[in-house]
């Protein structure tokens, strides 16, 4: 029969280090149903029957943070074998608090201190035997990293799931606490198993609704809860995490030994530099530039630009287009494997050396601590309009490639904040936007030097009053964000680590972006090479883009552009090219205009391009195709972090409309301040400004409550 | 009485009660800082905001606005 063993503990406890040197390469990753959060199961290293499921990292089993209901509700219905609980040992205090509510819930635990290897190193001492002994577990001493006790710890964990032995609970709150807590639980006899009552008991006291929705029935504790808050002076969640870390303080003299006294340790030294007042953005500067450098114009670029251009342009479609024609295929379906499959898989692939080589940093960052330093530095700029701290990295990222941009979002843990950011970052113009600024710069603007930056200004003002309007959407609104964060210290992450994490989070986008990349740009390829020329419906020549189907669903939609400027069928076929990449919208101008292949910015096509729209139209077509829906390598990437059909779709809407929206006002604003004529469109782009003002400065209120997600957690019984 | 909030950098206080209630509260109290324990607060982050204290031996970070929840002495 199979075992399946939990691991809990804190954030930065060493948990996916322990859950890797457990199972090795047998791992599952995953998603908690419903949910954006990962879960990781792997089987353990020689023992295919045990099964080691890695919860989130969480501080506590409190209804608040998707997180911990996520690893409380697993506990409570899926009720684990076992469950090893990993303590800090550097960190001990805080770390057992989480210990005495896994304590309660009745299910065998094995406490694992790790880090015991920098434990002794600092001098100080942990008396396992003794800690043991005052919570009511076995103790074990480990070192995740070092592979020190871990195998001692799971056969523990093993033996103890086998038998059955839940630990007595040797935590105790004051005596009046004790008193309610033992006739609610009473009150439960027959509701919930013996060995859950405490838990339940304490839940109910402190007044988790989404506990009560969990017991089938609800004892009456309302004197109970009155009583305990009466004697306390204070809320029953209150007084129960105060028992709690006061049992904790009262223990923790005897079991463990400090020996260093105000010594500063190495990481206190380098925090002392790396965050202090004057050198703390500095710094942060030039760690950000090396990430840039690094993976976006160098390295990131070099290995992009190979597998675009030479792997999936020199090399691969020569040889496949050789074997083709000597087994002589048919003309479309040559076109179909080359134009289609090839050039899809492609536009995955090509993105994947460069998120690898991001993905290293990212995880480099993470574990050595100083990613929540970024999030410290930056958190006040960035939480007025609704994003995290972390925001940074992926909006800097986006000014290269949105793709990776939007993968790094994974790193910032608030549900809320990560899919704000994930909506915003491709605002940011990215490397491939950047020939069509200079053809629209260069065709209508005479080159004029501010159209660039000006583009840039209106992507970054895009994100800050997107965040300003979208946090106060009912959307955004449903759970709060404490700012509350453990800065851990630093440390030296190893190298397998870094590599698994990379390894994962770009396995993930090859999987589940890569569907939709594939799909979305055979389609495309479709539309664009079929089409109705001499007379038949039928396969068409490069240059026929005109006569394709492409073309018809162009001039079928070109009058929804119309109140933006630009209703040339060219230029919505233009911008629906742009989908597959944004660069391609030069060349699909190129093809239209009648010329085969055009320079990156268009230089050829810059006259024809002047004489068919007016510079505020062209203005006007720039702003939409920096705002609108991304790439469908970004949106691939979209949909992987967002894992919801309906947050995909609304981030695309949402994009898509303000794009829309913007250029609209830009078009006909812009065509009154240039002496055009007062019309219909004016008054629309006029109330379309107010409803934006309204929206940016409408009051709101920061909802205190969790939902999020709530309702797929919650079980059918 | 005063909060976290107006403490100065590298000064040790005693937490006396937390104002409010909700997540928030519970969330802060969830990371240690309850009755009675000491609070270092280490440094301000270089835009002014967050801080960043020293509770029960280790480092965390807490925006101003809940600072102001911690009555402190």
């Amino acid at each position: 029969m199979s075992v399946k063993i939990a691991l809990a503990g804190n954030p930065n406890s060493g948990k996916t280090t322990l859950f890797n040197a457990l199972t090795g390469s047998n791992q599952f990753v995953g998603n908690w149903p419903g949910v954006t959060v990962e879960k990781k199961e792997g089987r353990l290293k020689g023992h295919k029957d045990v099964i080691i499921i890695d919860l989130p990292g969480i501080y506590s089993l409190s209804p608040y943070t998707l997180e911990e209901v996520v690893a409380r509700n697993y506990l409570i219905n899926d009720r684990p074998d076992a469950i090893i609980n990993i303590v800090d040992g550097t960190n001990i205090e805080r770390n057992l608090y989480l210990s005495t509510q896994i304590l309660e819930l009745g299910i065998p635990v094995i406490m694992a201190v790790n880090m015991m290897d920098i434990v002794k190193k600092n001098g100080d001492e942990i008396r396992i035997a003794r800690l043991g002994e005052k919570l009511g577990c076995e103790v074990v001493e480990i070192s995740a990293l070092k592979g020190t006790g871990i195998t001692e710890a799971v056969k523990k964990a093993v033996a103890i799931a086998q038998t059955k032995t839940v630990s007595e609970i040797k935590h105790e709150f004051c005596k009046e606490a004790e008193e309610i807590i033992q006739r609610v639980e009473d009150k439960l006899s027959g509701i919930v198993t013996d060995g859950q009552k405490r838990f339940f008991a304490v839940k109910l006291l402190e007044k988790d609704e989404k506990i009560q929705t969990q017991i089938s029935s609800m004892p009456d504790i309302a004197e109970d809860i009155k009583e305990l808050e009466e004697k306390f002076e204070d809320d029953t969640e209150s007084i129960i995490t105060n028992e709690r870390y006061c049992y904790i303080s009262s223990i923790i003299g005897d079991c463990v030994k400090k020996n260093r006294a105000g010594k500063l340790t190495l990481s206190d030294k380098i925090d002392r530099v790396v965050t202090n007042r004057w050198l703390a953005l500095p710094i942060f500067a030039i760690v950000m530039w090396v990430v840039y450098y690094v993976s976006v114009t160098t390295v990131g670029t070099f290995a992009t630009d190979w597998t675009n251009d030479v792997l999936f342009g020199d090399i691969i479609p020569p040889a496949i287009e050789n074997i083709l024609v000597s087994v002589n295929c048919a003309g479309w379906l040559e076109g179909l494997i080359l134009d289609g499959i090839v050039a899809g898989v492609g536009a995955v692939l090509g993105f994947v050396p460069q998120m690898f080589v991001l993905f290293i940093f990212l995880a480099f960052l993470e574990s050595c601590g100083y990613m929540a330093r970024v999030a410290f530095i930056m958190d006040r700029i960035f939480r007025k309009f609704g994003l995290s701290g972390k925001s940074f990295i992926p909006m800097l990222i986006g000014t290269g490639c949105s793709v990776p941009g939007v993968m790094a979002s994974r790193t910032i843990e608030n549900d809320r904040d990560r899919k704000m950011t994930v909506m915003t970052t491709t605002f940011i113009p990215c490397g491939a936007k950047l020939p069509i600024i200079a053809l629209i710069a260069g065709a209508l603007f005479d080159e004029a030097s501010w159209v660039a930056p000006s583009a840039y200004f209106v992507g970054i003002a895009a994100v800050i009053c997107s965040g300003i309007i979208l946090k106060k959407t009912k959307m955004f609104a449903g759970d709060p964000a404490p700012f509350v964060m453990e800065l851990p210290a630093y440390h030296m992450p190893t190298a397998g680590n870094i590599f698994r994490s990379m390894w994962e989070r770009g396995w993930s986008f090859i999987k589940k972006a890569g569907t939709v990349i594939l799909l979305s740009t055979i389609l495309l390829w479709f539309l664009m090479s079929f089409g109705w020329a001499d007379g038949s419906f039928g396969m068409l020549e490069a240059d026929q883009l005109d006569s394709s189907i492409l073309a018809v669903i162009g001039n079928f939609i070109a009058p929804l552009f119309k109140p933006l400027g630009w209703g040339d069928w060219k230029m919505a076929v233009a911008a629906v090219t742009g989908l597959i990449a944004k660069e391609n919208v030069v060349g699909t101008f190129g093809i239209l205009f009648g010329f085969a292949e055009v320079a990156e910015d268009g230089t050829e096509i810059w006259g024809q391009l002047a004489g068919s729209m007016t510079a505020v139209a062209a203005y006007s077509f720039l702003v939409f195709n920096l705002l609108c829906a991304p790439c469908f390598a970004a949106m691939g990437a979209i949909k992987r972090e967002m894992n919801n059909p309906k947050w995909f779709w609304f981030a695309i809407g949402y994009q898509t409309g303000l794009a829309y929206a913007v250029s609209l006002c830009v078009y006909q604003i812009g065509n009154i301040i240039s002496g055009g004529g007062f019309g219909l469109g004016t008054i629309v782009a006029v109330i379309l400004m107010i409803g934006f003002g309204y929206l940016m400065v409408r009051p709101y209120k920061e909802s205190r409550t969790l939902n999020a997600g709530q309702k797929a957690m919650v079980p059918a019984r | 009485m005063m909060t976290l909030k107006d403490v100065c950098c590298k000064k040790t206080v005693k937490v006396v009660r937390l104002s409010g209630e909700g997540p928030v509260k519970r969330r802060i109290m969830d990371m240690g800082i309850t009755k009675g324990v000491d609070v270092f607060v280490r440094k301000v982050a270089p835009f002014g905001d967050p801080v960043e204290v020293t509770v029960r031996g280790y480092e965390l970070s807490l925006r101003k606005a809940d600072a102001e929840m911690i009555l402190v002495e």
